[in-house]
């Protein structure tokens, strides 16, 4: 009895310790969790008063969570809509902090390497090209012996950034595609083609069963889980392999407005690779906690820096330097 | 005379001194209790009818009729969903209901009696693999096993039912139905078999002494006895099935369509919520998921009292389901 009446106290000490430590907030996207963490835990070295706490349950959430009030900060794979933005209480900073890039995965007998272009993606998914043996994949492949298996698309049944990267690309390359389809974390798959699968271990899984499958996962996932993926071809016309430094190199070309509200698919420039996206921090220009809110503009500050330091051995690309800068003084803005 | 009447106590305080006091405390907690439970299920109706506000007004009854699903163009329709709820819950009860009887007759008339307690921990353990597992069992073993062997065996020999033909992917509705058959074969087994212990022996005896074999005991005797029980048993194990969420989406395929064929992929109510409730990022689009809450609910009371009405038909005494 008095052991636990003592470990009791000793716990309610612990925690009264513990709550001087500033606790910051955040949910969201769960794309750049795997940065978060590694950052928060960098952080506590930097400065160890500060205490982080993230729920990774989807952009959307940590969108809404945001618009209530009740995170400090949210993370989300797509910039705000307008609509959602006119709803919020006060002006939402969009602050890029991770971009990532989505491999095209497949199953085929000895695990070729495919180059693969935007209009034959566009048609694998849209179910105009049914076989692999079909000549506009040979035009591109002309060296790979191509098997005549029918093709299975897997898409994201979740709502997902990964989604939203890869629909946002097939939308601003294929016509066809912006039409029927559209792009969006969650998108009206065309009807009777390829399966839905939960989760990029979802994708992954369908794929690596069935033969004659195609998917799209996070770089990162790819990677980890040594899946094969294909070159792509970007607006260049070169066929650019998914890595953090082809997407820096998209980064780095992509046009990026003000707001920084953009999106890096298909940029112009020579090494960048097409299907690319960013993750943004949304937080609010005027914080309500001065104590807070200089805490988290400086944890902002590092992980636009230093933390970028941290960022390819997650396989993210590191932000380039003149957006490191614009992003400073973005987050100069904040006020507390 | 006087003195004992005025030393008798009274009416109330007897009933005081006698402790009914606590009889009726404990009748009132008990009552609140119980009235908890039906004020939990009318918040959570309400709940899902405030939050689908929006898209009632926005969709009404062509909700329930259309099969359109596009987030992008915030158009909504349900009945891809309704359609993939209502057949994999089906085949679940085609193959479950024959095995769980099956299973429960023979535990309590056939086995013999050192077997009887092993097998049912052995069933029991079944329910309580969590759902996950299951559907990541699904994924690694069942599908491989039935892409390469039973569905190309039932095209083979089923195909030229139109149910069985088209191009076979694994993740289907049939192994979407047979995986919540999987899950509700415990609680069917378990209910029968209670069911089926509490027949009264009389009955058999009865049955036996007018000459009846094993067989014709079993199924005069017991199963005709227990019949609005095993039904009870088996709406019980269809509540399951209409709601079982995790096990399903991981290996149904999720494609929101309405075909003939069982090989194809579907999409189920609880599975399609699951799957985009954390990333609807607009209201219309929140709304429609929660107006798909409100059609699950109402499909599963709908059920209910359908089954509830079935069980009025069955006349004749029977065990009551101890539900």
């Amino acid at each position: 009895m008095k052991k636990i009446i003592l470990s009791i106290l000793c716990c309610l000490f612990a925690a009264t310790i513990i709550s001087h430590a500033q606790l910051i907030n955040g949910a969201g996207s769960s794309f750049d969790y795997p940065a978060f963490t590694k950052w928060f835990e960098a952080y506590g070295q930097v400065d160890s008063t500060v205490h982080f706490n993230y729920q990774s349950i989807g952009s959307g959430a940590g969108q809404q969570q945001l618009l209530k009030q009740t995170v400090n900060f949210g993370a989300s794979d797509a910039p705000m809509s307008d609509a959602n933005l006119a709803k919020a209480p006060g002006k939402i900073l969009h602050i890029p902090v991770v971009a990532g890039g989505v491999a095209i995965t497949y199953n085929l007998p000895d695990n070729p390497k495919l180059k693969l272009d935007s209009d034959t993606i566009a048609n694998l998914y849209l179910g105009n090209i049914t076989k692999w043996n079909d000549p506009k994949i040979a035009a591109l492949n002309p060296s790979v012996n191509l098997p005549d298996l029918p093709v299975i698309p897997v898409h994201r049944s979740d709502g997902s950034g990964t989604s939203f990267i890869f629909t946002d690309y097939l939308s601003s390359v294929n016509p066809a595609w912006a039409d029927t389809v559209g792009k969006g974390t969650s998108v009206k798959w065309p009807a009777g083609i390829g399966l839905g699968a939960k989760g990029s271990e979802g994708v992954s899984g369908q794929v690596r069963q069935l033969p004659g499958a195609v998917g799209y996962v996070e770089l990162a996932y790819a990677d980890k889980n040594k899946m094969p993926f294909a070159d792509v071809k970007n607006a260049s016309g070169n066929f650019i392999s998914p890595a953090p430094d082809s997407v820096s190199a998209a980064l780095a070309t992509a046009t990026i407005p003000d707001d920084f509200r953009f999106s890096m698919v298909n940029a112009p420039g020579d090494k960048a690779y097409p299907i690319a996206g960013a993750s943004w921090v949304l937080v609010y220009q005027q914080q309500n906690d001065s104590k807070r809110g200089k805490k988290l503009v400086d944890f902002l500050k590092w992980a636009v820096t230093e933390g970028q330091k941290l960022s390819p051995a997650l396989d993210y690309a590191p932000l380039p330097d003149n957006v490191q800068s614009r992003e400073l003084d973005l987050i100069g803005t904040i006020k507390y | 005379m006087n003195e004992s009447a005025s030393n008798q106590p009274t009416a109330s305080a007897k009933k005081f001194a006698a402790g009914h006091f606590g009889d009726s405390v404990f009748k009132w907690i008990t009552l609140f209790m119980a009235l908890s439970v039906f004020v939990l299920i009318a918040l959570i109706g309400w709940k899902l009818a405030g939050g689908s506000g929006i898209a009632l007004r926005q969709f009404g009854w062509h909700f329930l009729v259309s099969s359109d699903w596009d987030p992008v163009n915030e158009e909504f329709g349900a009945l891809p969903f309704i359609f993939g709820t209502v057949v994999s819950s089906a085949i679940a009860l085609v193959i479950a209901v024959p095995l769980s009887i099956a299973t429960a007759v023979y535990l309590t008339e056939l086995a013999p009696l050192w077997i009887r307690q092993p097998l049912t921990i052995f069933i029991e353990l079944l329910a309580a693999v969590p759902s996950v597992i299951l559907g990541l069992w699904g994924i690694f073993v069942m599908i491989p096993w039935l892409s390469a062997y039973l569905f190309p065996f039932l095209q083979k020999t089923l195909g030229f039912l139109p149910l069985f033909q088209g191009p076979i992917y694994g993740p289907s509705i049939l192994a979407g139905g047979i995986i919540i058959a999987i899950m509700i074969v415990p609680i069917i087994t378990s209910v029968s078999r209670e069911i089926l212990r509490s027949v009264p022996g009389l009955q058999r005896e009865a049955a036996y002494a007018l000459g009846a074999t094993r067989w014709e005991v079993t199924r005069i005797a017991v199963l005709s006895y227990a019949k609005k029980g095993l039904f009870g048993a088996v709406i019980l194990g269809l509540g399951r099935a209409l709601g079982e969420t995790m096990a399903v989406t991981m290996v149904i395929g999720n494609s929101p369509q309405i075909t003939k064929s069982l090989f194809a992929p579907g999409y189920t109510l609880a599975s399609v919520v699951a799957n985009e409730f954390s990333e609807a990022t607009n209201d219309t689009y929140l709304s429609a998921l929660f107006e798909i809450g409100l059609v699950l609910l109402g499909v599963t009371v709908l059920v209910n009292i359908f089954a509830q009405l079935l069980l009025k038909t069955f006349a004749g005494p029977g065990v009551k389901p101890q539900q």
